[in-house]
Formats: C-alpha cells, sequence, structure tokens
C-alpha cells in the first residue's frame, strides 16, 4: 500500500490521507464542530505575528515612498528598472539552481544506497541524515566560516595535492559549498520518500527481458525517480532562494543574493518600500514554485516544504 | 506499508563503489560541523585548525563573560517558552484539522504550515516593523510570539502524523467501557500520541534556539539570543563562538538522539 509512504521531510512525516477513511459519522458531528474550533487560536497567534507582519511589509511596497515620489508601483519599477537589482536576482537564481543540481548529483547514489542496505545500517545512515539536518545553521556556517579560510583545511587540501590556493570566503563559491552542505539533507529525505517505493521486481523483470544494468538504469529506475527528483529538487531550491545566514556569514556584500540586500535596504538604508518589493519579488517567485512543485508531485505543502523552519 | 528491500547490493565494484561513496557522504555531512570541537579547545586566540596548543579558557569565558551567559540564558528561556506557546497552539491544531468539519481545511492547513516555506527574512523584516511600534522589539515575549509562529507548523506536522496513525476505536472502546470523554483523551489518547507531541516539541525548541534572522532585528545590544551574539561577532577572532557551538552541537545531537529512539516515524525517515 503505497499510501502510508509518503513524505520529504524533516524529522517527522505528513500524515497519510488515502490511510484515513473518514469518520465523521452523524452522530459524532456536533462534537467534531467543535473539534474545528481548535484551529482558532493557532489561527489567531498566526494572524498577529506572521501573516500581519508578511502583509505589512509587502504592503509597503505600495505605501513607502522614500526618495521616489509616484503611483503605487514606484518601488517594484525601481526594483527591474536597477541593473544592480536585475544583478543579485539573476544571482541568487543562479546560485540556488547550482546548488540544486549539485545537491541532486551527490545525493542520489547515496540515496540509492539507503534503499537496499540492511535495516541496521538504513537506521544508522537515515539517523545521520537526521542528525545533521537539525543540527544550528549558525553552528555550520560558523564551522564553514573556519575551513574555507585562505589559510584554512580546504585550501590545505588543495595545496596538498598540489593546486595553487584558493579565495573561497567571501565569494560565490565558497557560499555555494556551504549552502550544498546545508541543503544536503533536504535532497536526501524527499529523495528517499520516492526511491523507497520503487518496485524493484521491475529492474528484475527489465534485466531478465535482456536489458542491461545502464539500459534498466535510464529506462526504468530513472524515470521511476523523477518525482522525487523534482520534489527534492525544487524544494532546495525553494529554501536556497530565501538564504541569508549562508551568504551573510561566507559571502561578502559585494556578491549579494536577495534575502542579503533585503536586510542592507532595511538596516542601512532604511528604505522599507524598496526592501518591501524586493521582498515581494522573493515572496512571489517562492509561491508561484511551491504551486509548481505541489502540482507536479500532487504533494502536500508540508510534504513540500517541510524542514525550512524559518531558520535558514 | 511497503516492506523495505533487505538485499545488499552485489559486492561487486558497483557495489563497492557505492559503500566508499556512503562513507564519503557520511563525512561530508558530519566533518564540516565537527571542525569546532578541536576549535574550542585550541590554547592560542586564533582560527588555526588544527589547533598546536590547548586549554579549556574559552568555555571559562563562555560560562563567565557577561554577554555571553546572558545571551544563553535568554535563548534557553526564549526557547522553553516557545515549546510551550507553539507546543499546546499547535497540538490543539493538529487536532482541529484532523477532526473537526472545517470548509476548505486544505486552504486552512496551507495557512497554518506557510511559515515553514515563506523565506525567514520577509518574516523578519515584518516582524520587526510591526512589534517595534508595539514595543516588543528588544523584549523577550517579541521573540517568543515571532518564535512560536515559525514554530507552530513543525508541532502541527509532527502531532498531526500521531494522530494520523492513532487507530480511533481504542477510544470507541473506552467509551464503551464506562470512559468519559476526557478521561478516554487524558488515558488513551494522550499517550497514544505523545511521541507526536514530544518530537514537535523538541523541533520547537530547536527551531527558537537556532533562529537567527528574526533574532537580529528583535535584538537590542542588551537583549540578544545566544545566536546574534554569536553572529554579531563572528568577525572577532575569539574562540568563545567555537566553545559556544560545541555546546550547541552537543546538545542538539543529545535531543535529536531522544527522538530518534522515541519517536518510531521520525527513525523511519517518515
Amino acid at each position: 500500500m503505497s499510501a502510508s509512504t509518503d513524505s520529504a521531510g524533516r524529522l517527522t512525516a505528513a500524515p497519510r490521507p488515502a490511510a484515513r477513511p473518514r469518520r465523521v459519522s452523524k452522530t459524532a458531528k456536533g462534537r467534531v464542530n467543535t473539534a474545528a474550533l481548535l484551529v482558532l487560536p493557532a489561527l489567531v497567534m498566526l494572524s498577529v505575528t506572521f501573516f500581519y507582519p508578511v502583509g505589512k511589509i509587502i504592503g509597503r511596497t505600495f505605501t513607502d515612498h522614500t526618495g521616489t515620489q509616484g503611483n503605487a508601483l514606484a518601488n517594484l519599477q525601481w526594483f527591474f528598472n536597477e541593473p544592480t537589482q536585475i544583478t543579485i536576482l539573476i544571482r541568487t537564481f543562479e546560485t540556488s539552481l547550482i546548488v540544486s543540481v549539485i545537491c541532486l548529483l551527490i545525493a542520489y547514489p547515496f540515496t540509492y544506497l539507503l534503499t537496499v542496505v540492511s535495516r541496521r545500517w538504513l537506521v544508522l545512515l537515515l539517523g545521520i541524515v537526521v542528525m545533521s539536518c537539525w543540527q544550528s545553521i549558525l553552528v555550520r556556517n560558523y564551522a564553514w566560516r573556519i575551513l574555507l579560510r585562505d589559510d584554512g583545511v580546504i585550501n590545505g587540501i588543495v595545496t596538498f595535492f598540489g593546486f595553487p590556493k584558493v579565495s573561497l570566503l567571501g565569494t560565490t563559491p565558497g557560499v555555494i559549498i556551504a549552502m550544498c552542505h546545508v541543503m544536503t539533507p533536504f535532497m536526501i529525505l524527499p529523495l528517499y520518500a520516492n526511491l523507497r517505493n520503487i518496485d524493484r521486481r521491475l529492474l528484475t523483470a527489465s534485466r531478465s527481458l535482456g536489458a542491461g544494468p545502464t539500459t534498466t538504469f535510464f529506462k526504468v529506475y530513472l524515470p521511476l525517480s523523477l518525482p522525487g527528483i523534482m520534489s527534492g529538487t525544487l524544494l532546495v531550491f525553494i529554501l536556497s532562494l530565501g538564504f541569508y545566514i549562508t551568504p551573510a556569514i561566507i559571502g561578502s556584500p559585494d556578491n549579494s543574493l536577495i534575502s542579503q540586500a533585503i536586510v542592507a535596504q532595511t538596516q542601512k538604508l532604511l528604505d522599507w518600500g524598496h526592501a518591501g518589493a524586493m521582498g515581494l519579488v522573493l515572496l512571489a517567485c517562492t509561491l508561484v514554485l511551491v504551486a509548481a512543485v505541489a502540482t507536479l508531485t500532487r504533494r502536500r505543502l508540508e510534504r513540500v516544504g517541510m524542514g525550512a523552519g524559518g531558520r535558514l | 506499508m511497503k516492506t523495505l528491500t533487505l538485499r545488499r547490493p552485489g559486492i561487486g565494484l558497483s557495489g563497492l563503489l557505492l559503500r566508499i561513496f556512503a562513507g564519503l557522504m557520511v563525512i561530508w555531512l558530519l566533518a564540516p560541523i565537527l571542525v569546532v570541537i578541536p576549535l574550542s579547545f585550541t590554547g592560542k586566540k586564533s582560527f588555526e585548525f588544527p589547533p598546536t596548543t590547548w586549554s579549556t579558557e574559552w568555555y571559562h569565558n563562555l560560562f563567565t563573560a557577561p554577554e555571553w551567559i546572558e545571551s544563553l540564558t535568554h535563548s534557553v528561556v526564549i526557547a522553553l517558552l516557545v515549546v510551550v506557546f507553539a507546543g499546546v497552539l499547535g497540538t490543539a491544531c493538529a487536532f482541529g484539522l484532523d477532526r473537526g468539519v472545517i470548509p476548505g481545511k486544505g486552504l486552512v492547513r496551507g495557512l497554518v504550515l506557510s511559515p515553514i516555506i515563506v523565506p525567514v527574512v520577509i518574516v523578519a523584516v515584518g516582524v520587526y516593523a510591526v512589534f517595534l511600534p508595539w514595543h516588543l522589539a528588544g523584549h523577550e515575549l517579541g521573540f517568543v510570539l515571532a518564535h512560536t509562529a515559525l514554530a507552530i507548523p513543525f508541532v502541527v506536522i509532527s502531532v498531526s502524523t500521531s494522530l494520523a496513525g492513532f487507530d480511533r476505536r481504542l477510544e470507541q472502546a473506552a467509551a464503551s467501557l464506562g470512559a468519559s470523554p476526557w478521561t478516554t483523551f487524558l488515558r488513551v489518547t494522550l499517550p497514544a500520541i505523545m511521541p507526536g507531541i514530544f518530537a514537535g516539541a523538541v523541533l520547537a525548541f530547536i527551531t527558537s534556539f537556532d533562529e537567527v534572522v528574526t533574532a537580529i532585528f528583535l535584538s537590542t545590544p542588551t537583549t540578544r539570543t545566544l545566536p546574534v551574539e554569536m553572529f554579531e561577532t563572528i568577525n572577532n577572532v575569539d574562540p568563545t563562538i567555537a566553545a559556544a557551538s560545541t555546546l550547541v552541537l552537543a546538545g542538539t545531537t543529545v535531543i535529536v538522539l531522544l527522538v530518534l529512539v522515541f519517536n518510531r516515524d521520525v527513525r523511519e525517515g517518515e
């Protein structure tokens, strides 16, 4: 039964909708409606401390015009007409794309291995993935700051093999390395949720019909794993778009990503209208991609976005 | 539930390569984090790695310097309050979503879980803009409220998973044996979903304890959390950050291990 083999995410799984028959009996109806009220306290809390603040900053796009007098769309026009902002937006997309692809390439073979190892090894390896996923984002970035220094461990390894020293701290490649490290578990978990469901008898069937291992992989296994590849890659891409801590600690203001630019607008320039416009662009991109992944993979929101946790 | 294939990879070349790859992957996932441990025992005020001289000076500094001890205290207090707030609101919400008749339930669920996909910078800037006039910026309650919103989804997801796996015929059995609804809840339902609530509470704690971005905006020089203290001083050549990191690393490892041991869903990667 495939309905119970779900999820993509951090520690926990999504509920299993198909496995649960609806049990709303007529007699229980009154009580069930009372149960519906239980969602209200959380919704009220979120309205005050989440929806209102997010709405307020997005709203400032249309109401705040520091410097730029003009119509309601002046801040958005500023964003799309400013070459610096477009450069930052493109850099953010490029970085996220590279991180997603690298994470997929390193996570795929490992996740495949997870589906064939003995149970003991599965628990151990999956435990390590979950563990690394929940380690402090700040500790991990601090560690990379130590490793990526010009006289750090990475350069030690590089020069050991006879290559010239590379400058990584303060550069986009350095940011990409650290982001890949943070994002790897977020690729493995959704991918594993998919790969574990692939019926291995299909591979045996393919082989017995005369296909070689390579053909079997490309014609049978890879197509079957496409939903996992899609949800994993899009999840990593979406989370990467909003990354702030890693570029702030490893990168530099000269090659900032959009989140850094938003913080700079509010903290240094105190320009809330511009910050709102940039936030709106980032939020719109995120929501469009979440909608896309939800439609493409027919998964619920929590299975797509689980694990961001507002910590990155 | 589909049983896991227990077949091992062939002992051929591809199997060997896969194992080597798995080893490298474990190193990739763990080794970078572990560098903070030796660095925290360095004898010199430098980022030299690996260190050549050793001391426990930075731990002494962590537990005596007022800025570190105060930010650590703030973080723990805020995270514990978030556990209470998000734990209660999130558990209630999961019950409502599981058992309530709600028009547009999918939308409600999406709204409740949306904090995990909205980029945190947008939340941080917004929370700052709203909390400043409310005098909540620089106040512990401000941190608690902002972090509660970010933590609620994890409690909802975790408790929902437990509720989905809970056989409600047990409640009917308890009721038919004469238990009141309240007794049934306390003696049957609550113990059954406890692993989910526990995992949710741990995730809520970590979410708050580790959160930096909204905390940066809400912090003042006198009221900051540990991650903000670390973030603000990360450019200083001060291995106290490494000592703090090691402490956080050890704490996180212990509580995540507890969840892995007590919650089957989590252990199975679900």
